[in-house]
């Protein structure tokens, strides 16, 4: 082991700063929800009015968002396994220029993709006012990190040779796709399915324009709470979201460490 | 292999992202033309004084917050790589952990640090009795905007860490380099693939942010809040048309243009 100079416990020092920085604001807010006045701090006592009041208040944002995210998987999934495996097997110019198409959506602001959203098919009616209208966008902007995670294991393992193995014993194509290269690729569809879902629960930027009185997802629904009610209910409703958000955060870090992992315990 | 084929597994992808993305861009992109100015509105960003201004305070927001954001997940990333000790798993898992977090958040979590009732006024009013309340002000978007870059910078510079040859670096101190000049000559050289392509996505985000400002303040004068001002107060289409039109491809250029660079390094130096 190394000896540990000055140079070490700076940097741990200011690696700790930054943690601080970015985790104390959180406790803080998981703790302002639960508290019954947060100005008088932790001795007014904790309570569960907030929480309850956010549940009764907002019930319906948080019904819309889990729907919302789960239309938005099934949708990333059906358009974009696909799409991966087309792009990792045909390695011309076209392909980069579809890889490169897709990501757009992520590097375009939401703002940007949302106004273009509400010139081109705001004026029919139906569809402007339903979750629908929500779900395009949210799909738009999830479909790359799909497509990217599943590209990259597509990329990673030898597609070509498992497919060619295959079809030399007579599989037809919807055979080895589903069962030759759909569990090859069950890390990538698992890690690109986990960012789809926290992403569209997040997603604000492009929700606020698409949404309307009827159709509030939970973003939507906070930044209501945070410009109109007290900072204990606001914190309440961010507590609600963190509850909802955390499990995915680390299954996302568990998923993207599994493999690693598995292929070293392999090697 | 059967082109047909594959035309036909990338044909749904390719239409639900022409009708939904492509043409209604090309249609902003017209409207943002359609009005009472026709196409000088797109130039009104740099002519007219107020869109300049918030253009340029945009830029220099998102610059500032990059430049800052890159130097500390630089420190912290590079840190945490090459160090070993019981806390890391932990600390990495919580530097990464507000990843996700939607700009909204970002913004709450800057009211809790530095708002009306925040830690930092707590504080500052403990030590000096004047309450430092800058929640709601470009400080407060600088803060929220640091906050929500530095996880996804420190993965991307933890990944390009790990790849680094620590031998150059014990070469380097062996011949006498100061910690200064390995860092300078060494590290900094090695991972800038990695700075380039987490710096454009820094940048890119910052500029095309909108939930962070939105719960702050609507007042804080930056494009994406002039933008959305234009289109619901104003109902200004155009004019908020053409700038979305703008601000998205002077992202989507950055982000081009930072992939190139680093891609071409990445390959000079594979």
């Amino acid at each position: 082991m190394r000896r540990r100079g000055g140079l070490f416990w700076f940097q741990l020092g200011f690696t700790l700063l930054v943690c601080a920085f970015l985790i104390v604001p959180v406790v803080l807010s998981m703790l302002a929800g639960v508290t019954v006045n947060y100005q008088a701090g932790l001795e007014s006592g904790l309570t569960l009015r907030w929480v309850e009041q956010v549940w009764e208040g907002y019930r319906d944002t948080i019904y819309l968002s889990v729907a919302l995210s789960l239309a938005c998987l099934v949708c990333t999934l059906a358009l974009g396994v696909p799409a991966a495996y087309v792009l990792a097997r045909a390695r011309s110019a076209w392909a980069r220029t579809i890889e490169e198409l897709l990501v757009m959506p992520v590097a375009v602001p939401g703002l940007a993709t949302a106004l273009a959203l509400i010139v081109a098919y705001g004026t029919w009616g139906g569809f402007r006012t339903s979750w629908l209208f929500i779900l395009v966008g949210h799909v738009l902007f999830t479909l790359p990190f799909m497509v990217r995670a599943v590209l990259a294991v597509m990329n990673a393992i030898d597609l070509k040779t498992l497919e060619e193995g295959a079809a030399s014993l007579g599989a037809s194509f919807r055979q080895r796709f589903f069962q030759v290269i759909l569990p090859n690729c069950r890390s990538g569809i698992l890690a690109g399915s986990l960012m789809v879902v926290t992403l569209s629960m997040g997603e604000f930027n492009m929700t606020w324009l698409l949404h309307t009185p009827l159709t509030k997802t939970l973003p939507v629904g906070l930044a209501d709470a945070y410009a109109s009610l007290r900072l204990e209910i606001g914190s309440a409703y961010t507590l609600v979201f963190f509850v909802m958000i955390v499990p995915l955060l680390v299954a996302i870090q568990w998923a993207a460490r599994e493999p690693r992992r598995r292929r070293a315990d392999e090697a | 292999m059967g082109h047909p084929r594959l035309f036909f597994l990338i044909l749904p992808a390719g239409i639900v992202f022409t009708a939904f993305f492509l043409l209604p861009l090309a249609q902003l992109f017209v409207i943002g033309a359609g009005g009472k100015d026709g196409l000088a509105a797109y130039a009104a960003i740099v002519v007219d004084r107020n869109y300049r201004a918030s253009l340029v305070a945009t830029v220099l927001l998102s610059a500032g917050v990059t430049i800052v954001t890159l130097v500390i997940s630089g420190i912290v990333g590079v840190f945490l790589t090459r160090n070993r000790f019981r806390l890391r798993p932990a600390l990495t898992a919580m530097l990464t952990f507000p990843l996700a977090f939607p700009g909204v958040v970002i913004g709450f979590m800057v009211i809790m640090l530095a708002g009306r009732q925040g830690i930092v006024g707590d504080f500052t009013q403990w030590f000096t009795g004047e309450r430092l309340v800058f929640a709601y002000s470009m400080a407060g978007l600088f803060m929220g905007y640091v906050y929500f870059s530095i996880p996804r910078t420190i993965l991307t510079v933890m990944a390009a860490a790990e790849k680094l040859d620590p031998r150059i670096e014990e070469a380097a101190r062996a011949l006498g380099a100061s910690p200064l000049r390995v860092v300078a000559d060494v590290i900094v050289p090695g991972l800038k693939p990695a700075f380039l392509a987490a710096g454009a996505i820094c940048f890119a985000t910052a500029m095309g942010a909108f939930g962070t400002a939105f719960t702050l303040a609507t007042r804080i004068n930056v494009l994406p809040m002039v933008i959305y001002t234009e289109f619901t107060d104003q109902a200004n289409i155009a004019m908020a048309a053409a700038l979305s039109f703008i601000l998205g491809a002077v992202t989507w250029l950055v982000l081009a243009l930072a992939r190139t660079a680093a891609g071409s390094s990445v390959a000079a130096a594979g």
